[in-house]
């Protein structure tokens, strides 16, 4: 169902079973169809896709119309666009009037490649995250993209998800569950713990096998929620290691490296390091490139776990 | 409409004008004269078009109602208020701790309030959504917006009106309350709308333009709208700013005004010469 599957594929797949059960699910784009992959859907449901052409803004104040009226939109753009651009938006005319709109961005970060700095945002989740209520999912894969749309469409509200449209890699069974909300522990180890997001998961994972090899045994925590973040695992995850790497393809300001880092100061503070963009604008350049430029590669992890480790209380 | 219902709403407008005066009053600072512009409009809507229920505020069937212009939410509270939304007294609480009756209109708070608004250009959007939801469904509802003359010159607003003319809105009637003038000074002094009329008419809408104190006016015109197939229509609302309170009317700065127990008493006094 997933294998071989770009993001998109699934988020637009996704979308259709949706709306097949579902009359109220209606698909909203700004001129991007074809970069979301909802093609697929608006050939199903014409009626039910809406193109507003290239107006973010009038986009999620429509949303929030259909909303109002019951339907269920999904509303897709880029990251940057969809929510630097139509901010006020989302806040007053979504979140704040209780409305039930689910943007579901695509890009995120570096992922948005040669599109280069206009296009990439490192910004969105610092955003979203000041908004009352906002709910903040970024899938690793489809496997997750498709259980988090479905409870997505099920939960009241405003939903933002973070989607890398262009990658069929998984890293997960079909069988696993995930729940928006609750971290997901990925590798257990007691020497320090590594949470990370999005394309991040995989520099983790990578760089726990190099510390493995090293003799220092890491635990690798999803936290594919940044809002509402999910304390408990990162408090045990603290408690167990006494240490915590955060990594995410994000402004190391006020996104997940922030979240948890309010959570472990407010609980049970303990030597934590960040992985991210170093408040700097973005480039034109591959996914590969950007990573070693702004040092998020799993040598900058392995590097940075092995010196909180010496600074441990 | 008769010459007898045209005297009731003439009356009408006259009792939500009091209403307004005194909730803003009782306050002593509000949105006076764009409350005041749009009283005409509401009434021809409340007491004369739409269909809403007082005990049903959530009515599937209902038209809608949305407030673009989400400052003048006074006057809407005085309608909704008059009409047994919520009880009366609830307009003795206007913007004081706790009220459901906030500066700006807010869906969440106020039974009767179908859209929350007040950061400007964004309750038109919304309306336009409300009316594709409303079409998708094969609703018989009506969809209603007033959208202010200042807050026109936001781009979500003409990105809108884009959208609403191409997919052809014919159940959406929106009225732009047309009284020239905004917080700064005149519309025409800061950014100019015009030719406003035109330019509805390019974006492929059906445009009609009437006196906006004329109850009977409004009504044709709406009925008008109603008629007109494949086309959303923009009713243009010629309105004075603060009208029939006399320390405001026609004035730029009764947009957001100070105003004490005597001259609210003495506004009604005249209303009613």
């Amino acid at each position: 169902m997933f294998e071989n599957k770009e993001m998109r594929q699934v988020y637009s797949e996704t979308l259709c079973e949706l709306a097949q059960n579902d009359s109220r699910v209606v698909v909203l784009e700004a001129d991007l169809m074809k970069s979301s992959g909802t093609q697929v859907f608006k050939d199903k449901f014409p009626q039910r896709f809406i193109d507003v052409g290239v107006a973010e803004q009038s986009m999620i104040s429509v949303a929030a119309g259909l909303s109002n009226m019951g339907k269920i939109p999904f509303a897709s753009s880029f990251t940057a666009f969809a929510t630097r651009r139509p901010f006020d938006q989302i806040t007053i005319s979504v979140a704040y009037a209780g409305l039930n709109v689910k943007i579901v961005a695509m890009d995120p970060g570096v992922t948005a490649e040669l599109n280069g700095g206009t296009h990439m945002s490192f910004e969105d989740v610092a955003l979203m995250r000041s908004i009352p209520g906002a709910v903040i999912v970024e899938p690793v894969d489809s496997i997750q993209l498709y259980q988090f749309m479905k409870q997505a469409y099920e939960m009241p509200g405003l939903v933002y998800m973070r989607v890398y449209r262009k990658t069929k890699e998984l890293f997960f069974n079909q069988d696993d569950k995930f729940t928006i909300g609750k971290g997901h522990l990925v590798k257990d180890g007691k020497d320090v713990t590594i949470v990370a997001s999005g394309i991040m998961l995989k520099q983790a994972l990578n760089a726990a096998q190099t510390l493995d090899k090293q003799g220092i045994s890491a635990r690798v925590v999803n936290i594919h929620t940044v809002k509402p973040i999910d304390k408990d695992i990162i408090i045990e995850s603290a408690k167990k290691t006494g240490a915590v790497v955060v990594a995410e393809n994000h402004n190391i300001i006020n996104g997940l490296c922030s979240a948890v880092s309010e959570v472990l100061s407010e609980n049970y503070p303990v030597i934590m390091s960040r992985i991210g963009v170093r408040d700097h604008f973005g480039e034109v350049g591959k996914v590969d490139f950007l990573m070693k430029k702004y040092k998020m590669t799993a040598e900058d992890i392995v590097e940075s776990a092995k010196d909180i480790i010496t600074k441990k209380r | 409409m008769t010459e007898l219902e045209v005297v009731g709403l003439k009356e009408k407008c006259k009792e939500i004008r009091k209403i307004i005066l005194e909730m803003i009053g009782t306050l002593g600072v509000g949105h006076i004269g764009g409350s005041l512009s749009i009283v005409e409009t509401l009434v021809v809507l409340y007491y004369k078009e739409m269909k809403v229920d007082p005990k049903n505020p959530h009515w599937e069937e209902r038209d809608r109602f949305v407030l673009s212009k989400g400052h003048a939410g006074p006057a809407l509270y005085a309608v909704l208020a008059d009409k047994g939304f919520f009880p009366y007294e609830w307009i003795y609480t206007l913007n004081k701790p706790g009220t459901n009756l906030p500066s700006h209109c807010d869906r969440l708070k106020t039974p009767g309030i179908d859209m929350t608004a007040g950061s400007l250009g964004q309750g038109f959007p919304a309306a336009v959504g409300m009316a594709m939801a409303a079409k998708l469904d094969n609703m018989q509802s009506r969809i209603y917006a007033i959208v202010g003359d200042g807050e026109s010159q936001e781009g979500s607003v003409w990105e809108a009106l884009m959208l609403a003319g191409n997919k052809k809105l014919d159940n959406l009637t929106a009225f732009i309350d047309y009284n020239k003038m905004q917080i700064d000074d005149y519309v025409e002094n800061i950014n100019s709308l015009e030719p406003i009329a035109d330019k509805y008419r390019a974006f492929n809408w059906n445009v009609l333009t009437v006196d906006g104190h004329d109850v009977r006016a409004i009504y044709e015109a709406v009925q008008s709208a109603k008629q007109t197939k494949g086309k959303p229509s923009m009713i243009i609302l010629d309105t004075v700013k603060g009208k029939g309170f006399k320390l405001g009317e026609g004035k730029v700065s009764s947009h957001n005004m100070n105003i004490t127990e005597e001259q609210w008493k003495q506004a009604v006094e005249e209303l009613y010469k």
